[in-house]
């Protein structure tokens, strides 16, 4: 009876789920890149496994329950009493060990392949840091820094271009989670971690911090860029420039420059250093701001710098107390900064 | 023969019951002072069931919150504030309280003892557990001490280090947090003792270990699991104090401490606690299947066995909550291992349950109806839990919904279950008036179905990428409806619980008489009136097998010339 609601609700709920799923649903079971696509071939064995027992077990009590019910022309008389047999407790002890034998030896194969699995001198290298409540990616050795949007270069079988990640964190843990692409991996401060991803489609992912890391820990946001080789190295290039230089937005420039703004931003080839922030230098290159909580246009930019809070309540951007002119000016700069 | 006066040497009968003539101040100060363990057990299921109804509401706020996305019914701060405080409410002021509350009454009268072994301590114990809680509330009010308004905990329950440094989590909220766990966790250590010791030295005659019933096997097991798991808890927290006001760095990673460590700590108390919560439940099912299913339960000595395995192996699989942090692949592979071990003697459990079913003549009243929803959602919980345990997809599942669902179907599924369960089965020898069957049924179906819309579903919106502690979701990323699915489910739930409060009132008053025997049951308590007199048994009772009302009202066919 329950089992039947059960598989009922399972059936329909699996329906709801495709049929409700847009292209943007990060689904662990929509692999794109190879540790994602191992892990979801090794869940689809184990879930053949535990489902066989489901069917077994699951039936056999349902069936026990619906023909040993108390019926009403039974008379007072007591069912014969069975204390146990020792037979029966060995098969149902040994058969689960074999289960778990099978299980256990398919799971090490797969952890020591992905956990394992030597790094290339063909890779790329990037460094994340987490922050509250965003993310930081450096490149070592293109020398590039760019904040909560990754680019990363689309792999294939013939010419392997694995990206491997290098985790730190600035202040708290967060986990860096893009279901399609990999299994989860922690931020940890004092604990460097790494992973590993190999892209086999070209396209946007979406993922977002999976370790509750304080107030916004919902909008810290996660979007991968997976860019052919050329678009890749198109945009390797442009993230390389400094800042754009626009004199028609000079007095954007010097409101940046001349408020606290470079305490924690830093924007290539002027004067602001910071790193408490995220890296403006291409901020305008980006399709969203605030860790992919708004769209980048200049109106989200607008609100955003009038009161962070209002956008991302509890974000550790202070509003500056800017008066709208300044205001007017700072997103016509920073708009510029493609 | 539900009424038949029982030969047991040593009940006391003590009928015509004067009404009581106290005063209510007599009667509050009465159990203030109380170190009766009937009472002082009514005290803890009182407590439990009362913080049941505000977790619940908690539940529901989160559960409107997240209806829609985008919703602004609760302020980030704010939905912080409601998981940290529905989690550790639900572990620590209602699951563990409930659990004590059941052993504090059952197990003396199930091994025919007059009280606890340490009638005192039971007391103590009590009002520390039960201070705990209010110091965990009171931060409502006190959070922030003197800067102002209050704040509740809004770290979650498991705590992370750092982010209860100071540097991250100012004012007193998180002090509170530390202080009511310390608190409280003395007053379950000092039950767990008194558990121990009650059952080793005040059994009846003829009670030998091999004859108690399997619920005080369980209480028995969980007693000492508890004393090894709530030590590492209660350091952790007092280290995280001293970190806080004396400067330490034992997790502040800052100055070169370690949030691995606090992982370690926490999980070490924290894995095992779900088998403390479980294995009560266990006990109870244990109970109750065989009376409804008129059978003997099949395979004692194996579950025994199981129980004390399952207490073995939970203290070695506290890493699988880790399987994210970059441990070694050895270390993960062990961890693997020795998880999937665990579903062995559980497995071993549920077939036995299965097997003791199987043959009977089932009564389908409402304890058994908890029971059987309790097998069908654990076989369930066992094997999402064993999915969990495949480390390379816990990588994708682990802070997921679908690990929500998962404990969700132990906590909710087996455990409040089982609870339930206990207390329709219990409720007549406590008060002496039956349970109202009808608001019983409603309660059940309700909360079965409102039970399997949110945590079947919560499932797939895990395996569709949702992370678990966000206080809202991006709109498109195909969660909706799912999410409201889950939602309408919580509501169900709620309505439910409401119904069973209102038959704990209801039946309280106007409920059938009991009298001592209404399940036709076959261990010690039932030989006692209902309720039972002060001190149980006017002397010790005498038994000679498993199922000592068995062999009475069956003295043709008596266990005791089966029992090995």
């Amino acid at each position: 009876m329950i089992s039947a609601l059960a598989l009922c609700l399972a059936v329909s709920g699996a329906r709801a789920v495709w049929a409700d799923a847009p292209q943007g649903t990060p689904s662990i079971f929509a692999p794109a890149s190879t540790p994602a696509t191992n892990i979801r071939d090794l869940s689809l064995f184990v879930l053949s496994i535990t489902g066989g027992i489901f069917v077994v077990v699951g039936g056999l009590l349902a069936w026990a329950i619906f023909r040993y019910r108390a019926r009403k022309t039974d008379d007072d008389s007591e069912p014969a009493q069975i204390y146990g047999s020792t037979q029966v407790e060995l098969a149902w002890t040994v058969i689960p060990i074999l289960i778990v034998v099978v299980l256990f030896l398919t799971t090490a194969r797969i952890i020591f392949a992905i956990q394992d699995a030597p790094k290339p001198p063909a890779a790329l290298e990037v460094t994340v840091v987490g922050h509250q409540f965003w993310w930081e990616f450096r490149y070592p050795k293109l020398g590039i820094v760019t904040a909560n949007e990754l680019h990363v270069p689309v792999s294939s079988k013939q010419d392997p271009k694995p990206t491997y990640l290098h985790l730190l964190s600035a202040d708290v843990d967060h986990s860096f989670w893009v279901p399609q692409l990999a299994g989860k991996t922690d931020l940890i401060p004092n604990h460097p971690n790494d992973t590993w991803i190999d892209p086999l489609h070209p396209g946007l992912y979406v993922g977002q911090c999976a370790q509750f890391c304080g107030v916004e820990h919902a909008k810290m946001l996660l979007r991968v860029y997976v860019d052919p080789p050329d678009e890749f190295a198109a945009w390797v290039n442009q993230q390389k420039q400094p800042g754009v230089q626009d004199a028609s937005v000079v007095a954007g420039r010097h409101v940046f420059e001349t408020q606290a703004c470079t305490n924690c931003h830093r924007i290539t080839g002027t004067a602001a250093a910071g790193t408490f922030g995220p890296d403006l230098t291409h901020l305008a290159s980006r399709a969203t701001i605030a860790s992919g909580a708004a769209l980048n246009t200049p109106e989200n930019l607008r609100a955003w710098i009038q009161d962070p809070d209002h956008l991302k309540p509890g974000a550790l951007m202070p509003a500056m107390q800017l008066n709208g002119e300044q205001i007017d000016e700072l997103v016509a700069y920073l708009n510029t900064l493609h | 023969m539900a009424d038949q006066t029982l030969p047991i040497a040593g009940t006391v009968d003590v009928t015509p019951r004067r009404r009581s003539t106290a005063t209510l101040l007599e009667w509050l100060h009465g159990w203030v002072v109380t170190v009766d363990h009937k009472r002082l057990g009514i005290l803890y299921l009182v407590y439990g069931i009362f913080f049941l109804l505000v977790a619940g509401a908690e539940a529901i706020a989160i559960r409107i919150q997240l209806a829609w996305p985008g919703m602004h019914f609760l302020s980030p701060e704010l939905y912080n504030e409601m998981f940290t405080m529905h989690g550790t409410t639900m572990v620590f002021l209602v699951g563990m309280t409930i659990i004590f509350g059941f052993a504090n009454y059952l197990v003396p009268l199930m091994i025919g003892a007059r009280d606890m072994a340490f009638p005192r301590l039971n007391a103590f114990s009590f009002w520390m557990s039960a201070f705990g809680g209010l110091l965990l509330y009171y931060s409502f009010i006190g959070g922030f001490g003197l800067y102002g308004m209050g704040a509740a905990p809004d770290v979650g329950w498991w705590a992370y280090a750092p982010l209860t440094a100071r540097a991250f989590s100012p004012g007193h909220a998180t002090d509170y947090w530390a202080l009511a766990l310390i608190v409280a966790g003395f007053g379950t250590l000092g039950t767990a003792i008194n558990v121990i010791a009650t059952t080793l030295s005040m059994r009846c005659r003829g009670m030998s270990l091999l004859r108690m019933p399997l619920f005080v096997w369980l209480m028995l097991v969980v007693s000492g699991l508890t004393l090894i798991t709530i030590t590492p808890l209660t350091a952790a927290q007092i280290m995280l104090v001293i970190d806080r006001y004396l400067g330490s760095h034992f997790f502040d990673t800052q100055a070169g401490g370690s949030a691995v460590v606090w992982m370690h700590f926490f999980w070490i108390f924290g894995h095992p606690e779900v088998y403390v919560l479980v294995m009560p439940a266990f006990g109870i099912a244990s109970e109750i299947i065989p009376v409804f299913s008129r059978k003997a339960i099949f395979g004692y000595p194996a579950m025994v066995a199981a129980s004390v395995g399952i207490a073995f192996v939970s203290l070695g699989v506290w890493a699988h909550h880790m399987f994210t942090v970059g441990m070694t692949s050895v270390g993960n592979a062990f961890f693997v291992l020795s998880t999937m071990l665990v579903g062995i003697p559980t497995g071993i459990k549920i077939f036995n349950w299965v097997a003791t079913v199987w043959g009977g003549k089932i009564r389908f009243a409402t304890p058994m109806l908890f029971c059987l929803g309790f097998l069908f959602q654990f076989l369930i919980a066992g094997l999402t839990g064993i999915m969990l345990s495949v480390a390379p997809w816990n990588w994708q599942l682990h802070n997921s919904y679908f690990v929500i669902a998962h404990f969700h179907y132990v906590l909710v599924g087996a455990i409040v279950f089982n609870i339930f369960a206990g207390i329709y089965y219990w409720y007549p020898k406590v008060t002496g008036r039956m349970l109202s069957e009808t608001l019983g049924k409603w309660h059940f179906w309700l909360f079965l179905i409102g039970f399997h819309l949110t945590f079947d579903t919560m499932h797939f919106v895990g395996i569709l990428g949702m992370p678990r502690s966000i206080y809202t979701y991006e709109p498109d990323r195909g969660w909706n409806s799912l999410n409201l699915i889950i939602s309408l489910g919580g509501m169900i739930q709620g309505i439910a619980v409401l119904i069973f409060a209102l038959n704990l009132v209801h039946s309280y008053f106007k409920g059938k008489v009991a009298g001592n025997d209404p399940w036709d049951a076959w261990t010690l308590e039932w030989a006692v009136p209902s309720p039972p007199p002060v001190y149980n048994f006017a002397t010790d009772p005498v038994v000679h097998s498993r199922r000592p009302l068995w062999d009475l009202k069956h003295p043709e066919d008596p266990d005791w010339r089966y029992e090995g």
